[in-house]
């Protein structure tokens, strides 16, 4: 009987121990998880380490910054703002148990800014039957634009299909008759980005996909080099817009490339290519938010100054400016929601929508729509930065025109945090 | 005649047969305990309680394989995602979870098959290789089959809701230690009989063993067999925890993690395949609260392999048969 003895002893301290921390909450005292008078406690999922790490680590201690700024000042409604980030790794298993850690132990409020499709895709049912807010996803899946099925998700990002209508609508106009092609990322992502440049342009001349399980893109590189494509569209994250460029330039091939948004942050990809860097020089990408070379812009001034002072300085690259932009719009969905916040409250704010921030066009949301940005603007890289030409565009995931947006871009209050 | 009654007693206590308790009797305690424990411990801890099973469930298979027959397999992660997958596609379609219970379970099982005959004819680091290569092989299968298996996307799983008012995490801790106790009773019958000891003389000695009337080569298929079918229901299990199946959620570093829990807990006792399957769980856990209170969040991912090396190289140290040997010879010396 000792050893049915042991396996028992084996079990129970294992319960024991892990019952020593389950009281380690949020210590929330009302009805509302993760809100208490003087806190709101929110999480979020993010690869701080692993393949997808590089670049989109920088995300969250850039939106934690902006918080402890806000902090600093007071906070929202005499709440302060805890942010609690879990490493997934961009790994759907690590993604399952970190957001349930957030939910059923730490009780956070809300998930604020959870990264990837493939990661965050296996979370909405889990997220939806607990009734937690679903805010800001970091990726530009239309997944996150299901209002009947997940009503507390939001999305953040352009859908991949406004802004690939938007990329191919520049192909059109500025290098027609040029032979196109695509290469994109074996799902979501690529996907409706390829369906948003075909919406515009027609079909392409040759289409690839690449997974992020095998870096090697030469037989796609080669394939377009060897079917004469003069222009090719990349739906990529940045380590594989690097190794594109890095492998076009191998084999001589130098076609004009236009990048989507997610993959081409001049600093994030210049870091991946090393020497080559230079091979950046001329890309066409896009951007709704302010660039981080803009020194004249308020909004990089603002951003600067937090992150000297809550987030050691760090490198200041697209990243950051995206990280805090997410931190400000949830403080403002924060202001909107009220003194007394609750979560179908916050949900009803967001769909209010009336947000004015950093974005070069306007938030989608409405009790209709859940995507996030409606459109974006195009970037060219010179001298190593990336420069925005012409006017913003906005357009929808369905059939509506890509239009200029021209409206006055507004600038931050005063004290750097929005009011109600 | 004092010493007469001494002798007479040790003879007997020294001739007697000890009595091997059933596992009849490990099983439906171990039952009992989850049972309280799922009603007595949160929720988030019910679902680690769940995902514990769900470990057992393949590192029980793999101990007997890898402990008990002598083959090493480092492509257990790929079986896993073969059951995982199997039990997605059918739960999709037909929305019943026993049947796809039994899918992910046969499927699997025909994969250790085909593996097993060819591993039958390898030995170290050929074994090696070729359980490696399966690991690699399941990625590029489904990023090239993307329209059934969604590629690096991969596949939601339309759960059943759980019976009644059952909260979602103690029925997934339920359904998961179902299926760790079930593999536990089989694998624990299994090698207390004779395929249990041609599975040990093919480890210690195959020409040895050949010599005795073992029939070597189907009993190492055998072994990777029931070894597979406990995979495969592991990643079954994992399918209901997670209710998404993607290539991702088993990446090589998973059966290279599964591998040294075996060893830490004990290779070729289940005592220790369960030793294992707690610190697969625990570990990362622990991994992720000391990133934390250090501050430093960019170590969490990267330090959950330092912590299992640093306990590989300790408990190896310590106690060559792992963790529950030590366990094992402190009840032998008493």
């Amino acid at each position: 009987m000792k050893r049915t003895t042991a396996v028992f002893l084996t079990v129970l301290l294992f319960a024991g121990a892990c019952d020593s921390g389950s009281g380690g909450g949020s210590g929330s005292s009302g009805s509302v998880p993760g809100v208490t008078d003087s806190e709101v406690v929110v999480g979020t999922h993010m690869p701080l380490t692993g393949p997808a790490a590089a670049g989109y680590s920088k995300i969250a201690p850039a939106t934690k910054a902006y918080f402890d700024f806000v902090n600093a000042n007071g906070g929202i409604n005499g709440r302060k703002i805890t942010y609690k980030v879990k490493d997934d790794g961009y790994n759907p298993a690590t993604t399952q148990q970190v957001v349930r850690e957030l939910v059923l132990q730490d009780k956070v409020f809300a998930i604020l800014n959870g990264l990837g499709t493939p990661t965050h895709t296996g979370v909405l049912d889990f997220l939806k039957t607990n009734k937690v807010p679903d805010l800001f996803v970091a990726s530009g899946s239309r997944n996150w634009n299901q209002v009947d099925k997940y009503p507390g998700t939001f999305g953040f990002n352009p859908d991949y299909t406004v802004e690939g209508k938007i990329l191919g609508t520049y192909v059109k106009q500025n290098l027609a008759g040029k032979k196109t092609c695509f290469l994109g990322q074996d799902d979501d992502f690529g996907k409706d980005s390829l369906a948003g440049v075909e919406k515009t342009l027609g079909p392409v001349a040759d289409k690839q996909t690449y997974v992020t399980s095998n870096p090697n893109v030469g037989p796609q590189i080669g394939a377009f080099k060897a079917a004469g494509c003069e222009v090719v569209v990349l739906a990529t994250i940045p380590g594989f817009t690097a190794l594109s460029l890095g492998t076009a330039a191998k084999i001589g091939y130098k076609p004009q490339f236009v990048v989507s948004n997610v993959g081409a942050d001049p600093a994030t990809v210049s870091k991946a290519l090393g020497q080559a860097a230079p091979l950046l020089e001329g890309v066409v990408s896009a951007n709704y938010l302010p660039l981080t070379t803009d020194d004249s812009s308020p909004w990089i001034q603002l951003y600067k100054k937090v992150n000297a002072q809550y987030n050691n300085n760090a490198e200041f690259d697209n990243n950051v400016v995206y990280g805090m932009s997410v931190a400000y719009l949830f403080v403002q969905s924060l202001q909107n929601a009220g003194k007394d916040l609750t979560r179908d409250g916050i949900v009803a704010a967001v769909e209010k929508n009336g947000f004015q921030g950093p974005g070069l066009v306007p938030l989608r949301f409405s009790d209709k729509d859940h995507a996030g940005y409606g459109g974006t603007q195009l970037t060219k890289i010179q001298s190593g930065k990336a420069v925005f030409f012409g006017t913003a565009f906005t357009t929808d995931d369905a059939d509506a025109p890509v239009q200029p947006y021209t409206a006055q871009a507004v600038t931050p209050p005063q004290n750097g945090i929005p009011a109600a | 005649m004092t010493d007469l009654k001494e002798k007479q007693v040790t003879t007997s206590a020294v001739t007697t047969p000890k009595r091997r308790i059933s596992p009849f009797v490990y099983v439906i305690a171990g039952a009992l305990v989850i049972l309280a424990l799922t009603y007595t411990l949160p929720p988030f801890r019910n679902y680690q309680l769940a995902t514990v099973g769900a470990y057992f469930t393949v590192t029980a298979g793999l101990t007997v394989l890898t402990g008990l027959n002598g083959q090493l397999s480092l492509g257990h992660g790929a079986l896993m995602a073969t059951g995982a997958y199997t039990f997605a596609l059918t739960q999709n379609k037909w929305l019943h979870t026993p049947v796809s219970f039994v899918a992910a379970i046969l499927v699997t099982t025909l994969a250790g098959v085909v593996i097993g005959l060819a591993a039958a004819r390898l030995r170290g680091p050929y074994l090696a290789g070729l359980t490696l290569a399966v690991a690699v092989v399941v990625p590029s299968v489904t990023s090239t089959f993307d329209e059934v298996f969604n590629s690096d996307m991969g596949l939601s799983v339309a759960l059943d809701p759980p019976p009644g008012v059952i909260p979602m995490e103690r029925w997934q801790a339920w359904l998961c230690w179902t299926g760790a106790l079930v593999t536990a009773l089989l694998l624990a019958t299994l090698v207390r009989g004779r395929f249990g000891r041609d599975l040990r003389a093919v480890r210690d000695d195959e020409t040895a063993a050949r010599l005795a009337g073992v029939n070597v080569a189907r009993t190492q298929v055998l072994a990777f067999v029931v070894s597979a079918a406990c995979a495969g229901l592991s990643g079954a299990l994992f399918a209901v925890l997670a209710q998404s199946v993607s290539p991702g959620a088993f990446p090589l570093t998973l059966s290279l993690f599964l591998v040294m829990a075996i060893v830490i807990g004990g290779l070729g006792r289940l005592a220790g395949a369960l030793l294992g399957a707690i610190l697969l769980v625990a570990l990362p856990a622990l991994a992720q609260s000391a990133a934390e209170s250090s501050g430093s969040q960019h170590l969490e991912g990267n330090l959950a392999l330092v912590i299992f090396g640093v306990v590989l190289v300790v408990v190896m140290l310590a106690a060559p048969g792992g963790i529950a040997s030590i366990r094992f010879d402190f009840w032998r010396k008493r």
